[in-house]
């Protein structure tokens, strides 16, 4: 069965690591849905966040492709239960509207967004949540015609109390040592 | 020249201004590089230029076409053991080792390819003979690397050659650009040693070693299957003292041939499509089956629903991505094949499975009768590929390293060819590359020397790389090429026989005169037709002391069996056309 995924890579901030891990899915056709990459916590680690809506079998596969790579640290899948995640959204809308009626205030509360900038012609509102969240608000604004609209890729972190990064590093560093104390 | 080569040897850690190129060649010699196969190219001169004094510590072989030195540089890490290594120049040169590069990647065969790349400075322009080579080669290279600046070549070096040799190993492409050639850099080798986000081997589970042990004792029917990790982990003897004490009959895939002697009372022979009847059936009679260092390809397996279902299957394994990513396991024991299996012996009981095995050797003679009979001591005038190919091995004392080029030809030799020495067979698995027989062949015997180097191909593939005749010529290479010749693409035209009603659609091909066309590079050759000439024509080819070319007309329209059809179950292993 089909579902969506949070797939996170962790790799050295390299040239071409996106290319290597984006044909990894071409390969398999399997479309990416978002994505998202930044420095990590740790200097000199990449963090990418992909969602997919795929059967797990094939995400767990596609996970051991990543992992494969020489420069990739580690990944990891969850499904959207597992992490707590959000998405950023802009929206530019006419200022007239937000003039001519209070409805477009009132969502702004109502949606916790906020306004990021206002001109004489148009009005920046941000907005932070789940997709479902952020479309609610495109929909209701766009009665009053939004002129422009963006939505980031997700960013998500894991309900458990550690950085699973850091965890990682630390059994990695282990296992580096016990394979050079094997070989002397 | 000597004063600095005498510096660097004394001094390993202290740096000495160079340029880029020497700096290039000198990291090579320092990874124990002897052998280069390659075509220059203008993005390439100067590493050219520094090799040109190298000459006493690398050979370089230059061949006729850049595909042929990556199937060159395969041929030779296959049966060396060590990193194969090419060099081609940027844009066509480049993209012309492609087809090599992914051949080695779904082979697991480490390589090292140098490709020069037009200045740092053009890249992105489209610059003469420029092509994105690192993008290109992403998908079929364990790691690639573009070389910017002069600082980075000794490093980047080792790192390819610890990134191909390690762990499951692969092709590596270093793209050097002509700037960083040029430029100078302060020179000093390390080795590399490790790389923090890359593990090539994880250490033993001991808890699944154990219950890997547990399931063999308690077996009634365990039956082994190998694949070309016993031979890229040497574990040649391990695999033979774990099966010789606990008596489980053991198949190999098509690239596991020759890790174990194929006199072996336990070697069953080989599994997969056109493998041998015995290990295909009983893949799903066992109720235990070990599977070390392969990765069920859908050739070995025919349909995965119905393969060993009823099998506990323990899979021994160095690269996690291939756990369960075709056949579900019940052990997994992550881990190279020499290592594990040392350690497996030591926990299994000492037993005969007489029985189980009798039930193999009922079903060989199976097919010895319906098949092999026929391939070996045919009663009809034709000559088979199989007697001719057993006839080679039989006058080498099964010593000779054996290539194939892909397709009848190949499985011919994959079935009759007998060996018991380990590496000494040469074929393309998973890609099924023709024209890799010829290539592959000269790399081969660059790889071994000492040993007789036979080539078995088609006429259709031989005429894919046939321009390598000039490179064997060139370098006088004594490897005997034996062309078996049906005036067909052989095994596209048996599927057509038997799956698409006998419609012949373009796979009758004429050949050149090949004993004349070997004649013209100076290579001598003679062809056969008939059966009472073959042994004295393959003595000659074999005695002879330099190349040879021996083309053999076979019957025109034979089949290749046993043969499972595409998807089927391994259980439907057909030994004749009757059975379809």
């Amino acid at each position: 069965m089909k579902q969506e995924y949070i797939i996170s890579a962790y790799s050295e901030n390299h040239i071409g690591l996106l290319n290597r891990i984006t044909i990894i899915f071409t390969r398999r056709k399997v479309n990416i849905e978002s994505l998202t990459v930044s420095e990590s916590a740790l200097a000199g680690i990449s963090k990418f966040t992909i969602v997919v809506n795929e059967e797990k079998e094939k995400v767990v596969n596609i996970v051991k492709q990543i992992e494969k790579l020489i420069e990739v640290l580690k990944a990891f899948y969850h499904t959207n239960e597992e992490m707590i995640f959000q998405e950023i959204a802009l929206y530019k809308v006419p200022t007239q509207a937000l003039m001519e009626s209070d409805q477009i205030e009132k969502m702004i509360r109502s949606h916790n967004a906020r306004i990021l900038e206002i001109t004489k012609e148009y009005t920046v509102i941000e907005k932070t949540g789940h997709k479902e969240e952020t479309q609610a608000l495109f929909d209701g604004l766009n009665q009053f015609g939004v002129l422009q609209f963006i939505r980031s890729g997700r960013i998500a972190i894991t309900r458990s109390p550690i950085e699973r990064l850091s965890e990682f590093l630390r059994e990695r560093d282990a296992l580096f040592a016990k394979m050079e104390a094997k070989v002397k | 020249m000597t004063t600095k080569n005498e510096k660097i040897k004394n001094n390993p850690k202290e740096t000495i201004e160079m340029s880029g190129s020497e700096a290039m060649v000198r990291s090579l010699v320092a990874e124990g590089v002897d052998t280069i196969f390659g075509y220059p190219g203008g993005a390439i001169m100067p590493i050219y230029d520094a090799l040109y004094d190298f000459g006493h510590a690398v050979k370089h072989v230059l061949v006729r076409h850049e595909q042929g030195a990556v199937h060159a540089a395969q041929g030779y890490a296959r049966v060396s053991g060590k990193v194969g290594v090419c060099f081609a120049t940027s844009g066509p040169g480049a993209t012309n080792l492609i087809t090599g590069i992914a051949d080695a990647m779904i082979d697991s065969t480490p390589l090292v390819c140098v490709t020069g790349q037009v200045t740092s400075g053009l890249l992105g322009t489209d610059a003469f003979q420029e092509s994105d080579v690192i993008g290109i080669s992403m998908p079929v290279t364990k790691w690639n690397y573009q070389i910017t600046s002069p600082d980075e070549i000794p490093e980047a070096i080792a790192k390819a050659f610890y990134i191909a040799s390690t762990g499951r190993p692969g092709p590596v492409l270093l793209d050097i650009t002509k700037d960083a050639q040029f430029g100078k850099l302060q020179f000093a080798y390390e080795k590399c040693t490790k790389i923090r986000s890359y593990v090539p081997e994880f250490p033993t589970d001991k808890k699944h070693l154990k219950k890997a042990a547990d399931l063999i004792n308690a077996a009634k029917k365990p039956y082994l299957i190998y694949g070309q990790g016993i031979l890229l982990s040497g574990a040649e003897k391990e695999l033979l003292h774990f099966i010789e004490k606990t008596g489980i009959p053991a198949a190999s895939t098509l690239l596991g041939i020759s890790a174990l002697d194929s006199d072996h009372p336990l070697n069953m022979g080989m599994l997969g499509m056109h493998g041998n009847y015995a290990p295909n059936i009983k893949t799903n009679e066992c109720d235990v089956l070990i599977a070390i260092g392969m990765r069920f390809d859908d050739r070995v397996t025919g349909n995965i629903n119905t393969y060993a279902k009823q099998a506990k299957v323990i899979h021994i394994e160095i690269d996690p991505a291939e756990i369960d990513k075709n056949i579900k396991t019940e052990v997994a024991i992550l881990g190279d094949a020499k290592h594990t299996l040392r350690l497996l012996t030591t926990l299994v009981n000492e037993k005969k499975h007489t029985e189980w095995v009798n039930e193999f050797l009922q079903a060989r003679q199976k097919e010895h009768d319906k098949v092999i009979v026929n391939d070996l001591t045919p009663s009809k005038p034709g000559l088979t590929m199989g007697e001719v190919v057993r006839l080679s091995t039989d006058l080498t004392d099964n010593k000779a390293v054996i290539v194939t080029d892909v397709g009848q030809n190949q499985m011919a030799a994959a079935r009759y060819a007998r060996f018991k020495q380990s590496r000494s067979w040469v074929t393309s698995g998973g890609l099924g590359t023709m024209g890799f027989g010829l290539p592959a062949a000269i790399g081969s015997k660059f790889g071994a020397p000492d040993k007789e180097v036979i080539l078995f191909a088609g006429d259709g593939g031989i005429q894919m790389t046939v321009q390598e005749l000039g490179t064997i010529s060139q370098e006088k290479l004594p490897v005997k090429i034996v062309i078996l010749n049906n005036d067909f693409l052989g095994m596209v035209r048996q599927w057509q026989e038997l799956f698409f009603e006998k419609r012949y659609s373009f796979t009758e091909i004429t050949s050149p005169d090949f004993v004349k066309l070997a004649a013209a590079y100076g290579i001598p050759g003679a062809t056969v037709s008939d059966r009472k000439d073959l042994e004295a024509a393959m003595k000659t080819m074999i005695e002879a002391k330099g190349p040879y070319l021996l083309e053999v007309k076979i019957e025109q329209e034979d089949n290749i069996f046993p043969m499972i059809p595409a998807g089927a179950t391994v259980s439907r292993c057909l030994l004749g056309s009757d059975e379809l």
